[in-house]
């Protein structure tokens, strides 16, 4: 075996930031780096659908050295690179923490996609779902794997929910419900409070990864299978909660 | 499939031609012209000393360059017809070979192939400049071309290839044509392209297109043993790419000949002097 | 003819399969290009590139995938740089060689996984696609016409299937082209196993002048679907 294969153990902590399009995954990752760049050496992984544009935006922000920043392309299909055959990714975190040993997290945002992508175990110890405000009140409530499965439910721009008619508490709740106690985190670029918790929320996962008390869950395959696995779904919630920051 | 080892020669047949040229050059004296040590001209392939044709890569104005101009007789290669040039660039000698005018392939009595075959040998220290006209495979025709380079590491080399896909207004014949440059014993750039009735998928957008000429710069100087030139897709039908070693390679598709050479110097002037003509 | 190892059809089928987790999904094999430039508009086009295109760099990636796979059968992996040197020289697009590596890597590293080799290691840090589906073909048993018919099987499945995110056709008759060229495949894996353990020098070397045009145009394009 040579060593493409042979990093698990020493590796960084691999953080999928899932969600549809324009709900702010960039934005999150760009806080987290912001925040966090000073306590851990960061690698971030972009995967975009026609352009190199978010590992772009992330440049530009200046929020890492720029070779810290990588694009992956997917095809067109930024489901399948993120679930079904997640070898690009894993060589490009695999890189990642090669180029720049040692790396103690690295971030990998899905390209923008819609409700039912999630990352595979394969690729990222824990991953992020990232919905907002924005796209509508419903959205919590309909759920899918990301919503009621991610490691973390994120629900973004939560100022703007009175210039776009959503009840943010009572989306809070649909969410809720759909994760049956799952973490959730409403958040807001003008609320630092909202953004310290997001950044205590990584912290914690850190500290627990590498102490070996992270266990990774899968929130579960795609839409069509989603219902078919729901008992496995709801066993994976109770550990996914050991290091929820809520 | 093609083989690396040079055709052999076929039985001859009545009324074909079979030729071997050979041709060589040696360094002269500091600041002198180089010389010409042999020139052996055979049947229809005729070599003479030459003064320069008109701008040369590399070489132009400069005193210390022997120049040789091929004539592939009146008309042909004609189908059957063998011909074999050798052309051997001798340590520190600077050589030019040109042609007189464009190479029409024809097809023969029998319709059996012709081949031309070409081996260039350059050593260390030694420049070639191989400049030759466009080679025109007439409707029918059945023709092989075979170009074979082999660079000792401090050689330096540029040279052209231009194929036109028929007469004005006629579909080509069957067409091979391959060039294999090898330095320091290793391959650096080996492109066979096939064209004609009996080559499948060369009007694909993949290969030819719709384009009815093709062809190439490959230059390469040990100077870029660090990292050849830039990319540049200068064109929508023209590329220049470094090759994998000190190289690049100037590769044009275009809908005649004078369109093709326009395309092929645009690239050719992109690397700058002493490339720029 | 058929020189089968110890592996059988299944095994081939695997490795063929475009749902193998090796990331090829994210390339077209140079339509993606060749419908931007404009030089591929219909389905008439879209079977005269394929054809095309399996003709000149597919045969010369079969070939190169058979005299991998006979070398690894041997376990004599000691010109396999030689082999890179050579499909190097037949490939005059950067970027199509940048591609080639890639999916070399992409392909190893799944291999790695789903059918551990120790030759595998043996292919340097970024060996070209075809010479790890050749290494791949000998670690599951199969023969140098088997890694030459899947790699040929791969790439041209592979860029037909992009046809439908890039053109509008119909997928039955993007499908149809594939089977008509199946007996065309069937010829050129022939052709390329033909003399495996010849001289690298001796390998195929049909070139593609547009293919390598369009790849360095495709390589400078801010927005596109496909990697290649």
């Amino acid at each position: 075996m040579h060593d493409e294969a042979r990093t698990a153990g020493t590796r960084a902590l691999r953080l999928g930031v899932a969600g549809p399009v324009g709900t702010g995954k960039s934005s999150v990752i760009a806080t987290l780096c912001r925040h966090l760049r000073g306590e851990f050496a960061i690698g971030v992984i972009t995967n975009d659908i026609y352009t190199d544009e978010d590992a772009r935006f992330l440049k530009s922000e200046g929020v890492l050295p720029e070779e810290r920043i990588r694009a992956v392309e997917t095809g067109s299909c930024p489901h399948t690179a993120i679930r079904d055959d997640v070898t690009m990714n894993l060589m490009a975190v695999e890189d990642m923490e090669r180029d720049f040993a040692p790396l103690d997290i690295v971030l990998v945002e899905s390209g923008g996609d819609n409700l039912t992508a999630t990352f595979s175990p394969a690729l990222v110890d824990a991953q992020l779902f990232v919905l907002d405000v924005a796209g509508g009140g419903d959205v919590a409530r309909k759920g899918g794997p990301g919503i009621s499965g991610a490691d973390l439910l994120v629900i973004n721009k939560i100022d703007l929910g009175e210039h776009v008619d959503v009840d943010v508490d009572r989306m809070v709740a649909d969410a809720r419900k759909a994760r049956k106690g799952g973490a959730i985190l409403p958040l807001s670029r003008k609320r630092p409070d909202t953004m310290k918790e997001l950044c205590d929320w990584v912290r914690a996962l850190h500290g627990s990864y590498i102490t070996g008390g992270h266990t990774p869950v899968d929130p579960g395959p795609m839409a069509p299978h989603h219902h078919a696995h729901d008992d496995g779904h709801e066993h994976g919630h109770v550990h996914g909660r050991g290091h929820s920051h809520d | 499939m093609y083989v690396s080892s040079p055709p052999e020669m076929p039985e001859a047949r009545h009324g074909a031609m079979t030729a071997r040229a050979v041709l060589a050059s040696a360094a002269g004296p500091a600041g002198r012209a180089g010389r010409i040590e042999t020139l052996r001209s055979d049947g229809p392939l005729v070599l003479r000393k030459c003064n320069p044709k008109g701008p040369e890569p590399l070489t132009h104005r400069r005193p210390d360059a022997a120049r040789v101009a091929l004539a592939a007789g009146t008309a042909g290669p004609l189908g059957g017809d063998d011909y074999a040039l050798d052309v051997h660039v001798g340590a520190g000698s600077t050589l030019v070979l040109q042609e007189v005018s464009m190479m029409l392939v024809l097809p023969g009595p029998t319709g059996a192939r012709s081949r031309m075959s070409i081996t260039v040998n350059v050593e260390d220290d030694a420049t070639f400049v191989w400049w030759p006209e466009p080679i025109i495979a007439a409707h029918r025709c059945n023709h092989r071309h075979d170009m074979r380079i082999a660079l000792a590491p401090t050689a330096r080399m540029i040279l052209r290839e231009e194929m036109v896909l028929g007469r004005h207004g006629e579909a080509p014949g069957d067409f091979i044509s391959r060039l294999r440059v090898t330095r320091a014993g290793r391959a650096l750039y080996d492109q066979q392209l096939a064209f004609g009735p009996s080559a499948p998928g060369w009007k694909g957008a993949a290969v030819l297109g719709g384009g009815a000429a093709a062809g190439s710069i490959i230059a390469v100087d040990p100077g870029w043993t660090d990292g050849a030139p830039e990319p540049d897709p200068y064109h929508q039908n023209a590329a220049l790419t470094p090759l994998a070693g000190p190289g690049v390679a100037i590769g044009a598709v275009a809908p005649d000949s004078l369109d093709l050479r326009r395309l092929l110097l645009r690239g050719l002037n992109t690397l700058g002097p002493p490339w720029a003509i | 003819m058929r020189d089968r190892g110890t592996g059988g059809q299944a095994a081939l089928l695997l490795l063929a399969d475009g749902r193998l987790p090796a990331g090829g999904y994210a390339h077209s094999g140079g339509l993606e290009a060749a419908v931007a430039a404009g030089r591929v508009t219909d389905i008439a086009g879209l079977q005269d590139f394929l054809i095309g295109r399996a003709e000149t760099s597919g045969l010369i990636a079969a070939a190169f995938a058979a005299a991998a796979c006979s070398r690894a059968r041997r376990g004599e992996l000691s010109d396999m740089a030689e082999l890179e040197t050579e499909l190097d020289a037949r490939i005059p697009s950067l970027e199509l060689r940048r591609v080639s590596r890639n999916l070399g890597r992409q392909l190893r590293r799944a291999m790695d996984s789903i059918h551990p080799h120790p030759h595998f290691a043996a292919l340097g840090t970024a060996p070209h696609q075809p010479l790890v589906m050749g290494v791949a073909a000998a670690a599951l048993g199969l023969g140098p016409r088997d890694a030459a018919l899947a790699i040929l099987h791969e790439n041209n499945s592979g860029a037909a299937a992009a046809a439908a995110k890039l053109m509008r056709v119909d997928p039955f008759h993007v499908h149809a082209i594939l089977a008509r060229m199946a007996a065309r495949l069937d010829r050129l894996a022939d052709m390329a196993s033909a003399a495996p353990d010849g001289p690298s020098a001796d390998l195929a070397a049909p070139g593609s002048p547009l293919a390598d045009i369009a790849a360095e145009h495709h390589g400078g394009a801010d927005v596109r679907l496909f990697a290649s």
